[in-house]
């Protein structure tokens, strides 16, 4: 259970553990739908203890101060990669199709879609 | 499934409407946004894919720089700023048609922001009103792959037993057009939503940017639409409708969620917040995904893309290629073909401008390409509850029946019916005359046949035109042209007669 | 003749040129030496026997016909399984990717292809890239040809295992937090890290897309680099790739020489909870470079204690996107597709039964990291610390051209020590992940064995964006000094394998 991430050491733990708590196990099942992973019971008890230490761990990030510093999102400033709009051969739809688990009318035959988007 | 409405005056007796629309625009460019995979449009399924599009592991984008240069036309063509360096992002949910289970799309860093257009709705009294729409946002972004739902009783994707996926549509460049939130005197609401799409498809296609063929999806619109009750200053809940792809259910769907939402808040019920879809065939709209709390798309910067940061020069170069201003190019034309504020009205409210212009191009005289367009065919399309350009008549038909009527092989009369024939597909104008048999006589021996008839019949007109009276004869050509089954040129007919009556 | 797969590259080049051996007897004798030793090492996910000899016919032909032919053309190479080959399967040691043979080539493949080298097959690794010891294969775990009980390291232990297995002279590894690197060190090879963009992730099936590089594995510095030149350079399919020149990096190689050159040891890696026989090894190594003329000073990178908890946040965050593909619609393993069952059903269950625990956790992990509320405090403050960490760099390289530190905190452990302790696998990438962050160029060299377990230890170089040529630099004359102290190598000090048929 999640308890056990309350028995990390204390210096560990970071400043926002004030207002943000450390996960739970219903988070994690949360977090396992909108990644759709259909977790087992037993995965759920292992994973959050694990997942609660690992946060705790990441968590130190916030110790560092850096209001006033941009983040950083690609490794180097490079701007403006563009192609010519120009076409290139496809795959063919054998191709295309030959991984696919199933197949119908050179179409990717999936199961039911229950939502629409 | 019957759902209650209220009368729409009823609904707008009570509240007003607040309104949001989302457009995206499929470009017009040879290939996808991130691939160089073609767009054709109808192609074999899975025919226009490639490791990127279809989303295969290992695959990277690279940004189509066509693609970039539409959106920053579209984003100045409405009067938005130019960002000068933005990014791209990752919108994160799971769905078949999607390849990555992301789209590539652009988040806080929208290409284009802060725009205004404006658009021209009719007024009660005949004139004109111009409302102010301000633009959001126009962004970039990728179009998904198209599900064929197999099984159910519709194709409809309830009760399907499966569905199947093509992936030829999926990294179209799509641009997404937002607007802020749009406040216009309760009535005029969906008229004006209408009008901003109808004016977006005359700005899209003048900026040679997109097809924007409404019926083979290259322009979708949604429509955000919450109610707040009369002088209150508190919004309602707003419900998302997508699915609105032409004109009319534009300003058919904005008016059904008004009495739909205003039947369920004025019996005390409450708007759901939900995505709803609307049906062309019934003209409803119905429940969708409701946006939950769990709708959480987790954006971040695409990191397999660099920042998009067109330089200065780039934008103003492009803003000087631009085509002139919609508004100005009315006020142009109008002069330039001698309408009047009344017609120009009919003509821009009538879809027909763009068609006129095209079909001036093809020499014909704005006047008769006018009385085709606005007389013929927007009525015909109003008749059949379509949109002017899906009834399949184009600027090509209409000069070539006009040359006709110039040549004096067709009146007036007949071409009405040529035009008929061409509305209920029966072929080519040629075709058509053919068929029907609406060929004018130019025989001179039937026409004299058929003016000795009308002289014999109508002695005392010819009497009448003798004691001085020529324009009597009017009469005899009315004659003459009954007799003929309208198929006869006028003009021939009176100078015939005047020969014989020797006026 | 003598035993073909002892040679290094350049040496197996020169028989193939000399007309002493062909490219296909070169790659029968390391096809061999698979099939003799690989039940032990476990180092290959699929052979492609039949393929490499076919390739390696045609180098012979096209050598016959007088061609013009690359430095390394006809010689064998281990391929990773994370990037894809036309045809052959690739899995990225997922059982959900488990019989996918993608229908195009990677851009490295493409240039190994076109530079003639033999694609001997695809090597083990963590699931998608996801380790530091391979146990995380969803297959088997390779072991480390030093010590058969010991993990070779990971995520690319299978590419390193086999060159220290002596089953291929050159291997393709990709390190987003150290995987070329930590598994040259555990494995007494070299491994390079070349800078970020300088070498293609076009068709590297993608860990974390801001980390990912592509880069080569050998037994000495001068394969190594050649190997670096022949998969380097701008590939217009990668948005993210350098339009620039290859730096210099087989002249660094050949040139061997330090003299004048400034290097800055990293205060921050080093001290408690290293290995003292890793300290022991890397210090010496420190002294000889200085012998051998350079100038050696010690260097501070204060934000360097942040690099783990940001890598943890931002590979995750970037994972857990990049793995949203694997969803049983298109291609690979699809489970629960029993006709009532809906997609979003078919895509949990096949997740759930397709991903082992260590993918499960990131993406888990990188999914918090990135959900509204907390992107800021976690996603955005990470990359606040990137930059920081950046700027450490920048500021090291006023003072020096390279930056050392020991590779990795200790040197290989026994297979099963740490597999269900997550924290302490993240902490045996503590020296490699900065430069990740950071997008330099960094790579192992074999410098010793400690004392303690007689396991070999890397040390590790750290260069200025595309500045690898400098790595090469150091690289080799760490390498010709140890040698001569040695009397060779340091892999002729490794144990023999045992041969079975
Ligand atoms: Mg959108
Ligand atoms: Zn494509």
């Amino acid at each position: 259970m999640a308890g056990s991430g309350r028995n990390q050491p204390v210096i560990l733990r970071n400043q926002l553990d004030q207002f943000m708590p450390s996960i739970t196990r219903e988070e994690v099942a949360h977090l396992a739908r909108l990644a759709r992973i259909e977790l087992t019971d037993a995965e759920l008890d292992h994973l959050a203890p694990q997942l609660d230490q690992i946060i705790a761990l990441v968590g130190q990030v916030s110790q560092v101060a850096a209001d006033d510093i941009p983040p950083t999102s690609h490794a180097l400033p490079i701007t403006n990669v563009m192609r010519p709009d120009e076409n290139v051969p496809c795959l063919t739809p054998e191709q295309a199709l030959a991984g696919a688990p199933a197949a119908e009318e050179q179409r990717f035959r999936v199961p039911r879609i229950l939502e629409e988007d | 499934m019957t759902v209650d409405v209220l009368e729409i005056g009823d609904a707008l007796a009570q509240y007003d409407p607040v309104m949001g629309l989302e457009v995206h625009v499929e470009l017009n460019t040879k290939s996808k946004m991130f691939c160089g995979c073609p767009t054709v449009f109808g192609a074999p399924p899975n025919t226009q894919t490639c490791p990127v599009c279809l989303g295969l592991p290992g695959a990277l984008p690279v940004v189509n720089a066509r693609a970039v240069e539409s959106a920053i036309k579209i984003g100045l063509a409405l009067n938005c700023e130019i960002a000068e360096w933005c990014r791209f992002a990752r919108k994160n949910y799971f769905y078949p048609d999607m390849p990555k289970n992301f789209q590539t799309s652009q988040y806080d860093e929208p290409i284009a922001y802060n725009g205004w257009t404006e658009v021209a709705v009719p007024s009660g009294d005949g004139g004109t009103e111009f409302y102010r729409i301000e633009i959001e946002r126009a962004h970039m972004e990728e179009d998904t792959g198209k599900s064929t739902h197999v099984g159910g009783a519709t194709g409809r994707i309830h009760g399907a037993s499966h569905s199947l996926v093509d992936y030829n549509r999926a990294g179209i460049p799509l641009i997404e057009i937002v607007t802020k939130t749009i406040e216009v005197p309760a009535e005029k609401a969906a008229a004006v939503a209408r009008a901003y799409v109808s004016m977006l498809r005359d700005l899209l296609l003048a900026l040679d940017v997109s097809d924007v063929r409404m019926d083979q999806g290259s322009l979708r619109c949604d429509a955000n639409v919450s109610l707040k009750p009369k002088g209150s200053p508190v919004l309602g809940t707003r419900t998302e409708t997508k699915n609105v792809n032409s004109f009319r259910s534009v300003e058919r769907a904005i008016t059904y969620e008004i009495t739909r939402q205003a039947a369920v808040l004025s019996s005390g019920g409450k708007v759901v917040q939900e995505t709803r879809h609307w049906h062309e065939d019934t003209g409803i709209t119905t429940s969708g995904r409701e946006k939950s709390d769990a709708e959480d798309y987790r954006y971040f910067p695409e990191p397999d893309l660099v920042p998009v940061a067109p330089s200065r020069e780039w934008v103003e170069e492009i803003r000087s290629s631009l085509p002139e201003a919609p508004s100005l190019r009315r006020v142009r034309l109008q002069e330039a073909w001698s309408f009047t504020d009344l017609e120009m009205r009919d003509v821009v409210n009538g879809n027909a401008l763009e068609p006129i212009v095209k079909t001036v191009e093809l020499g014909v005289t704005p006047a008769a390409a006018k009385k085709w367009w606005l007389g013929e065919l927007a009525r015909a399309a109003n008749e059949s509850g379509q949109d002017l350009d899906a009834l399949g008549v184009g600027p090509a038909e209409v000069a070539e029946v006009q040359k006709l009527v110039d040549a004096g092989s067709l009146n007036d009369k007949l071409a009405r019916q040529v035009f008929d024939g061409l509305v209920k597909g029966e072929g080519t104008p040629a075709e058509i005359i053919e068929k029907r048999g609406l060929a004018l006589v130019s025989d001179d021996s039937a026409l004299i046949e058929a003016i000795d008839r009308a002289i014999a019949a109508n002695p005392d007109v010819v009497e009448k035109v003798n004691s001085g009276k020529p324009a009597a004869a009017g009469a005899l050509i009315g004659a003459v042209m009954k007799d003929m089954r309208g198929q006869a040129d006028a003009a021939k007919v009176r100078e015939l007669l005047n020969a014989k009556l020797g006026i | 003749m003598t035993d073909l797969t002892r040679k290094t590259a350049v040496e197996l080049a020169e028989l193939m040129t000399s007309g002493q051996a062909s490219s296909v007897e070169i790659t029968q004798a390391h096809l061999d030496r698979i099939a003799a030793v690989d039940g032990a090492v476990q180092a290959f996910l699929h052979v492609d026997t039949e393929g490499a000899l076919a390739q390696a016919a045609e180098v012979d032909r096209k050598r016959g016909a007088g061609e013009q032919l690359g430095p390394l053309a006809g010689v064998p190479l281990a391929l990773k399984d994370v990037l894809t080959q036309e045809g052959v399967p690739t899995t990225a040691g997922s059982k959900i990717l488990e019989g996918w043979k993608p229908p195009y080539d990677s851009t490295v493949v493409k240039r190994l292809r076109s530079a003639g080298i033999v694609i001997l097959g695809k090597t083990n690794m963590d699931e998608f890239a996801m380790g530091s010891s391979t146990e995380n294969s969803a297959y088997f775990t390779t072991h480390n040809p030093w010590d058969l009980g010991r993990i070779p390291g990971g995520s690319g232990g299978g590419s390193s295992a086999a060159v220290a297995a002596y089953e291929a002279p050159l291997a393709i590894g990709t390190d987003t937090g150290g995987s070329i690197r930590q598994p040259g060190a555990f494995t007494g090879t070299v491994g390079v890290k070349p800078t970020y963009g300088g070498t293609s992730r076009y068709g590297l099936i993608a860990l974390a897309s801001s980390l990912d590089t592509p880069g080569p594995c050998a037994r000495t510095t001068l394969d190594t680099a050649l190997l670096h030149e022949a998969i380097a350079g701008y590939d217009p399919m990668d948005s993210t790739s350098i339009k620039q020149d290859v730096p210099p990096v087989v002249d660094a190689a050949r040139r061997a020489d330090v003299n004048g050159l400034r290097i800055g040891v990293v205060k921050e890696l080093g001290g408690e909870g290293y290995q003292p026989g890793v300290e022991a090894r890397f210090h010496e190594s420190v002294e000889l470079l200085t012998k051998l003329g350079a100038e050696v000073v010690e260097v501070s990178c204060p934000h360097f204690q942040y690099a783990l908890p940001a890598y943890y946040l931002i590979l995750p965050s970037e994972a857990s996107s990049n793995l949203a593909k694997f969803d049983a619609m298109r291609y690979g393993l699809r489970v629960g597709d029993d006709g009532v069952n809906s997609a979003e059903k078919v895509m949990s269950l096949t997740r759930e039964a397709g991903f082992g625990d260590e993918v499960k956790r990131r993406i888990m992990l990188g999914t918090h990291a990135l959900s509204s509320g907390y992107y800021d405090a976690y996603y955005g403050q990470a990359q606040k610390v990137r930059t920081l960490i950046q700027r450490d760099f920048a500021n090291a390289y006023e003072q020096v051209d390279v930056l050392v530190s020991p590779a990795t905190p200790t040197t290989a452990f026994p297979i099963g020590d740490r597999a269900d302790d997550p924290i302490a696998m993240y902490k045996n990438d503590l020296c490699t992940i900065p430069v990740n962050l950071a997008g330099n160029a960094a790579a192992s060299f074999p410098c010793g064995l400690a004392d303690e377990d007689d396991l070999p230890v890397g040390f590790h170089v750290m260069a200025p964006v595309m500045r690898d040529d400098l790595l090469y630099q150091v690289g080799s004359a760490l390498e010709a000094a140890l040698a001569e102290q040695w009397g060779g190598v340091l892999m002729a000090q490794a144990p023999e394998l045992e041969v079975t048929r």
